[in-house]
């Protein structure tokens, strides 16, 4: 009498879900040896070009650690839609965005990219900052097929049909960093970067470099993501002779650095640390007074001269407020919103397909300066800037690659990169 | 005394049976008919992430809600599953003998030898049960046996979720680093991207959770149950009538354990990721928010908690990006600070509101009361398995008890 009958309630639940199960089967992966039938299935699209609006996404982390940063990136994507409306929209269609919070979660991206795609039938999604969150949303963009436009510098060896990368690879950001330490003659450099894939990676290629260019390497330090004693490292490369540091820290851990650096008595002159994290918003919060003379490698700094930068900071300051700077994730952010644009106006369609299609050659005369999309890779040729931080907290270009250089996420034109990737 | 227990427990099962059969049927009309009529294949997918992180609270509600201990640590758990799994998916993407793709691009392009194993999906299933299990139980033992409770407990546990994050992160090569697993075309051989391939993963999860939901049941009502919360009550006393506390508390973690693994096991094909952010300090806080608001002691609170949280969370940041952090904490607040039995004992403190309010006016406040003669339904509010009883009328009994030797 006191026994409960357990099964009597487990039996039908499990019974009810193998039925179920096996009569839902779908798509094995073997039998679809087509993948564009399996894509087709997964991605009927339901963008809605009929009416004199059309649906894109932005998708930045609003909560959580990376808002301070994605924030900005949100607003110069902002920026940029109203320019665009302004201007006529896209093929006469009126820009409708769509903004969701990736709350700095990887796993929220992904939904929220999922939602964009199938839920709001957007045209488009703008947005990421992480290669997590990339990654993460990688596979929906591509069982969905649908469109990913990635404003950040990262750590290369991706390449997907469904993305495009309007950030640095490496080759456009790394390479030309240790092209110019070694120009400058600089024969020891200690690496110090945050726990995480991008330095990682950045560092095994700086490794690759070095070993190819007769640089040694005389220290390689990671510190866990937000960690602030900066003790031990700093006196590790004090002790260890270099002339050179190159530094991929992220975020707070920049601030605990450059003052320890500082304490130690290094200086810029002996021991000059290019970063490729900080940007001019983060100067500010690093404090000009630690980090000034230091160098930067990016691809665009609010103080590069032309036309299109003039107009960029003009705008951006008079829609955010005089106080408010602009760095190179918020300035690819907003040519990608723009690069999209002429894609979409070159395939004369938002399909997916025909961007695809149409998207290699589109050129834009972005604030950096014209920048090319490469149909292969869907990354863009970009010119590569190493900048000195300046007392007015602005970055001040240094020295300039000769031009744009070609995207190559894979390193295949650098015989010192083989069996990197 | 015994013979009393008996004819209580007797009592609630002959109520509870019908009840819960009931309810089973509900539950089951809604997840496998309504749920996939009403929801299109998106919103399908979102509330197949919810019912694994509900697999995740029903076990915590046992080891919690019934046990006592305060699990701050499940992400461990729920990681390990999650992790094996991701294992498999990508070993079986790369193919026989193949070397998944980001070890290619991190590592050193072969496949370490403690991976290899899980390119059988037998083992790899077996893993996912054995390997929480296993770990739940040497910690548990290694813990329990030397009385380690309450908040040093807690402490111990959410230790061992951060040190797993911080392991899994600096493991790149074989791990996947901060990015983890990614990017999972099959499952078993079905497609991914095959909406009808999640369905199917659905109709699994929905499955999987009311098997779960059950073997918990059978644990509450059986004598196993009675003496976990005897445990959690009045832990020397169970020690003193001749029993091992450490054991009991034991079982009931390892529970927790193995199903915090099938959820997160379940969670990779569904989610498509999974990575430190999930099995670290937050999500374990996270999942401990659901079950807490739901009502920890009860059977059907902490997955009725889970799963309103996190659709709560989604639709809020929907409309609200950014706010939801705030809601949440404000609704935490409200739950520990005002309704310690969480939402499921609503009806419990509302109902003995109007009977202290009836019998004796509103000044007086309600006495530890004594069971209700008439009971609105069939519930006996004092006996421990009671789906209904606030958790803080059996705890403050209990005190009242535990003054008086």
């Amino acid at each position: 009498m006191t026994r409960p009958r357990p099964r009597a309630l487990a039996l039908p639940a499990v019974a009810l879900t193998v039925v179920l199960a096996v009569s839902g089967c779908g798509s094995r992966t073997d039998s679809a040896a087509d993948p564009a039938a399996a894509s087709a299935s997964g991605g009927a699209s339901c963008v809605d070009t009929s009416g004199d609006t059309v649906k894109i996404g932005f998708l930045n982390s609003l909560s959580g650690t990376m808002a301070i940063s994605e924030q900005t990136v949100r607003d110069a994507l902002d920026l940029a839609a109203e320019e665009i409306n302004a201007d006529g929209g896209v093929l006469g269609k009126q820009l409708e965005v769509i903004g969701e919070d990736g709350a700095s979660e990887p796993t929220v991206f992904a939904e929220k990219a999922e939602k964009l795609i199938a839920s709001d039938c957007v045209a488009a999604v703008f947005g990421g900052w992480t290669s997590s969150s990339r990654k993460a949303m990688l596979p929906v963009f591509e069982a969905k097929d649908s469109l990913l436009f990635y404003p950040v510098q990262y750590e290369g060896l991706e390449s997907s049909p469904n993305i495009f990368y309007t950030g640095a690879t490496t080759n456009q950001q790394i390479v030309p960093g240790m092209d110019y330490l070694k120009e400058q003659g600089k024969t020891k450099v200690f690496l110090v970067g945050s726990d995480y894939v991008f330095p990682r990676t950045a560092n095994k290629i700086i490794n690759a470099y070095a070993e190819a260019n007769g640089i040694e390497i005389v220290g390689e330090e990671y510190a866990p993501l937000g960690h602030t004693d900066f003790s031990t490292i700093v006196n590790k490369l004090k002790g260890s002779g270099a002339d050179a540091v190159f530094n991929t820290l992220n975020g707070d851990s920049n601030v605990a650095f450059f003052k320890e650096y500082k304490n130690a008595g290094l200086g810029k002159d002996a021991l000059p640390v290019v970063s490729v994290s900080i940007a001019e918003e983060e100067v500010g919060g690093i404090g000009v007074e630690n980090i000034e003379g230091q160098l930067t490698a990016w691809n665009y700094y609010q103080t590069v001269e032309s036309a299109e930068n003039t107009t960029f900071v003009k705008a951006f300051k008079a829609a955010y407020g005089e106080d408010r700077v602009t760095s190179d994730p918020m300035e690819a952010a907003y040519t990608s919103l723009h690069l999209w644009k002429l894609m979409v106006e070159k395939a004369e369609s938002f399909d997916v397909a025909a961007i695809q299609e149409a998207a290699d050659g589109v050129t834009f005369d972005a604030p950096e300066g014209t920048v090319t999309v490469n149909g292969e890779n869907h990354h863009i040729a970009k010119t590569a800037l190493i900048g000195k931080i300046g007392a007015d907290g602005l970055i001040h270009t240094e020295w300039a690659s000769d031009g744009a250089i070609e995207p190559d996420p894979f390193l295949k034109g650098y015989d010192w990169a083989e069996g990197l990737s | 005394m015994s013979a009393q227990l008996a004819t209580a427990r007797e009592r609630l099962l002959a109520g509870g049976r019908a009840r819960t059969l009931g309810g089973f049927g509900i539950a089951a009309v809604l997840l496998f008919g309504v749920a996939p009529a009403a929801l299109s294949d998106f919103r399908l997918n979102l509330l197949a992430k919810f019912l694994c992180l509900a697999m995740v609270a029903v076990g915590i509600g046992l080891a919690w809600g019934r046990g006592g201990m305060l699990t701050l640590g499940q992400g461990v758990y729920f990681g390990l599953g999650g992790y094996l799994m991701a294992m498999h998916l990508k070993l079986a993407d790369a193919g026989p003998g193949g070397v998944p793709d980001f070890m290619l691009l991190y590592g050193d392009g072969t496949v370490p030898g403690w991976w290899e194993p899980f390119r059988s999906p037998v083992v790899t299933i077996l893993a996912i049960v054995v390997v929480p299990v296993l770990v739940a139980t040497g910690l548990g033992w290694a813990v329990f046996s030397r009385r380690v409770r309450g908040a040093y407990f807690a402490i111990l546990s959410q230790a061992l979720a951060a040190a797993f994050a911080i392991l899994l992160i600096g493991q790149q090569k074989v791990t996947g680093g901060t990015n983890g697993l990614n990017g999972f075309r099959s499952f078993f051989g079905f497609d991914l991207a095959d909406p009808v391939n999640k369905r199917m993963l659905f109709f699994i999860a929905a499955g999987t959770l009311l098997v779960m939901v059950a073997v918990v049941r059978r644990l509450m009502v059986s004598r196993f149950g009675e003496l976990l919360v005897a445990v959690r009550d009045q832990e020397n006393r169970v020690r003193f009538l001749g029993y091992d506390p450490a054991k009991v508390k034991v079982v009931a973690y390892a529970v927790a354990a193995a199903f915090a693994g099938i959820g997160g096991a379940l969670f990779v094909p569904i989610v498509g990721i999974i990575s430190p952010a999930d099995v670290g300090v937050v999500p374990s806080i996270a999942f401990l928010v659901g079950v807490a608001i739901g009502g920890r002691a009860t059977l059907l609170g902490p997955v009725l908690g889970a799963i309103a949280v996190s659709w709560a969370q989604t639709s809020l940041s929907e409309s609200f990006p950014s706010m939801w952090i705030y809601f949440q904490g404000a609704l935490f607040i409200l739950v520990v600070a005002f309704l310690p039995g969480g939402l499921a004992s609503l009806g419990a403190v509302w109902r003995r509101r109007r009977a202290g309010a009836e019998e004796s006016g509103p000044a007086t406040p309600p006495e530890p009361t004594p069971p209700d003669p008439t009971p609105p339904d069939d519930a006996v509010p004092a006996a421990p398995g009671d789906a209904t009883t606030a958790p803080a009328t059996s705890d403050s009994s209990a005190a009242t008890a535990g003054r008086l030797p």
